[in-house]
């Protein structure tokens, strides 16, 4: 389709443009959106190996939401990483429901070494109490979540143990408010 | 007389060990030299990151962003649907078609609506137009950084053709409020398919030039080639994302591997490159350009003649209670929005995750241990925009 080789002499060989198989994404997506048949046998997997510790939230086109307890997360997403392929998180998401009383923290899981699992997001949820809201780091098994539990510390107030910096990371250093995204915390005049 | 001699001797033989380990101690802190590079340094944007240095060699690097926090994921708390769209482009402006996108794919979702099958094609044409604006934006700063001022005035210059094209499609410059639930704000004006051919067409002879002047460019790899090593391992561990990941030989695209709207239709090739360095980093994003000018044709080529570019809202539209998560691929990457709705007509939660945040991640690992020399070319090669990092 274009001229590859005009980058000249040392890249030639590193330079490839071979995404050999054209569309094949695009046909594996009908199969997935007929039958969940992916998504499924990912929960299938899952709780014959965690019998009673994992929970179904709900499976969509190329989406699977599961719930598991704090105390078990660690060993869930060690699981989900040497034995699926996820590879890493594309972000970790606090939700503040003050009426239940908990916080809800979600990672989307995704995989780059496994090409056919790189459409599906996995959200791994779990929950705490808002008033003492602890839960376990899951740095030791994603190096990724990093910066994105640092984020949720500081706007929800969800202190990770395990994790080096529980601090400050986008908002002011004299910050002295609740944590923002908090739904208690309302915008001044609003 | 001797034993008294030989023990102040030794005290004294203690005292200067002493005062020499304190001596050493204090000579090797002060060795590290710690720097404060930005906000305000020219290259770095709104963003701050604390080095140390040993010399030329940087041993320690902690990056500090936050100067340009807005709070959009709460602001969307406030706002119906439809009200959020100008809010949410203000992180990116220079890419403000892709960083609506997929918050209208995720707002459809929830509304339970479809776009019909024109509309699909505008949006898809306006954000390659807008990542094509983008991606010139980054190379003409990047030209900055590595002091090569042709390679700011050219790009410069040549995005104001997808900025023309733009403006006539949308009526704004930079900010375009273009996607919106249910499809796109506007039909495409008469004439703009051979005006954008037109455009498209002069830009690829445009970008053979750019390959001769910026990348065969000696002075160019130089300060590029062999910088900045990050390996496909560490690139998947680090969960970067975009250009980076690509150029780290990991074939990833939301288009190919997650196609949206009428990309399962186009034919196009994921670019990317096996040598990992910063100069694979500033390539990868030219053969992107060079690749959605294949894609803009095709677009035009198979878009309807006619029919609805939009499907028309009630005027304040309640969500289905339930979440939804969806991403498009922008200028930097993988660009994904969660959203919660509880039924009413304002989102109840809206987490955005961008590139950029995820980017940064891989500042200090490349960082520690290169020579500051360096830290400008690996620094703007990781396509990092402050501003959308932020939020």
């Amino acid at each position: 389709m274009t001229d590859t080789n005009s980058i000249t002499e040392s890249n030639i060989d590193t330079i490839t443009e071979s995404n050999t198989k054209n569309n094949s994404g695009s046909s594996n997506l009908k199969i997935v959106e007929s039958d969940l048949k992916i998504e499924n046998s990912f929960y299938s997997e899952l709780s014959s190996q965690f019998p009673d510790k994992v929970q179904l939230v709900y499976t969509k086109p190329k989406r699977i939401k599961i719930y598991v307890k704090p105390e078990n997360i660690i060993e869930v997403a060690f699981f989900l990483k040497s034995h699926f392929g996820l590879d890493h998180a594309e972000s970790v998401c606090g939700t503040d429901y003050p009426n239940e009383n908990v916080i809800e923290v979600i990672y989307h899981l995704n995989s780059y070494s496994r090409e056919e699992l790189s459409q599906i997001i996995f959200a791994l949820s779990t929950k705490t109490d808002r008033n003492s809201s602890y839960l376990p780091s899951l740095l030791p098994v994603f190096k990724s979540v990093e910066y994105h539990e640092r984020e949720t510390y500081e706007m929800l107030g969800v202190y990770f143990k395990g994790h080096p910096r529980n601090e400050r990371f986008l908002l002011p250093e004299d910050w002295a408010d609740i944590p923002p995204l908090r739904k208690d915390f309302r915008i001044k005049g609003r | 007389m001797t034993n008294e001699f030989s023990e102040s001797l030794e005290k004294k033989l203690e005292e200067t060990t002493k005062l020499g380990l304190e001596v050493v101690k204090e000579a090797a802190e002060d060795r590290l030299m710690k720097l404060s590079v930005g906000p305000q340094h020219p290259g770095s944007g709104h963003f701050r990151f604390t080095i140390k240095i040993d010399g030329d060699y940087i041993v320690y690097c902690d990056p500090d962003p936050g100067y340009v926090h807005r709070g959009e994921e709460k602001m969307c708390e406030y706002r119906n649907f439809i009200q959020n769209i100008p809010h949410l482009e203000r992180p990116v402006i220079h890419d403000s078609t892709n960083i609506t996108y997929s918050y209208s794919l995720a707002v459809e979702e929830l509304l339970g609506i479809e776009v019909p099958r024109r509309g699909q094609f505008i949006r898809a044409i306006a954000s390659e137009l807008n990542r094509q604006v983008y991606t010139l934006y980054w190379l003409a700063i990047y030209g900055i950084f590595l002091g090569h001022s042709t390679m700011f005035m050219w790009p410069a210059g040549d995005r104001e053709l997808f900025i023309d094209l733009l403006t006539a499609l949308t009526g704004a410059r930079v900010t375009h409020a273009f996607n919106i639930p249910g499809g796109v704000r506007n039909d495409i004006p008469d004439g703009f398919k051979e005006k954008c051919l037109e455009y498209v067409n002069y830009f690829e002879k445009r970008l053979k030039e750019y390959e001769n002047i910026f990348y065969n460019n000696p002075l160019f790899r130089q300060r590029t080639e062999n910088v900045g090593i990050l390996t496909k391992e560490d690139a998947i561990n680090l969960g970067v994302t975009g250009s980076v990941l690509r150029a780290s030989g990991v074939p990833n695209d939301v288009r190919k591997v997650e196609p949206y709207d009428v990309y399962n239709e186009i034919d196009f090739k994921v670019q990317y490159m096996k040598t990992c360095d910063s100069f694979a980093r500033a390539y990868v994003p030219f053969l992107d350009m060079r690749e959605s000018c294949h894609i803009i044709r095709q677009l035009l080529d198979k878009m309807p003649e006619s029919g609805e570019v939009r499907m028309k809202l009630q005027s304040n539209p309640k969500g289905i209670p339930g979440e939804a998560y969806k991403r498009v691929e922008s200028g930097r990457g993988a660009l994904s929005y969660y959203i919660v709705s509880d039924g009413s007509s304002r989102p109840y939660r809206v987490k955005i995750s961008v590139g950029s945040f995820r980017n940064i991640l891989a500042l200090p690992h490349l960082l520690v241990g290169s020579r500051l020399g360096d830290m400008p070319s690996i620094y703007w090669a990781l396509n990092y925009w402050p501003v959308e990092a932020d939020r």
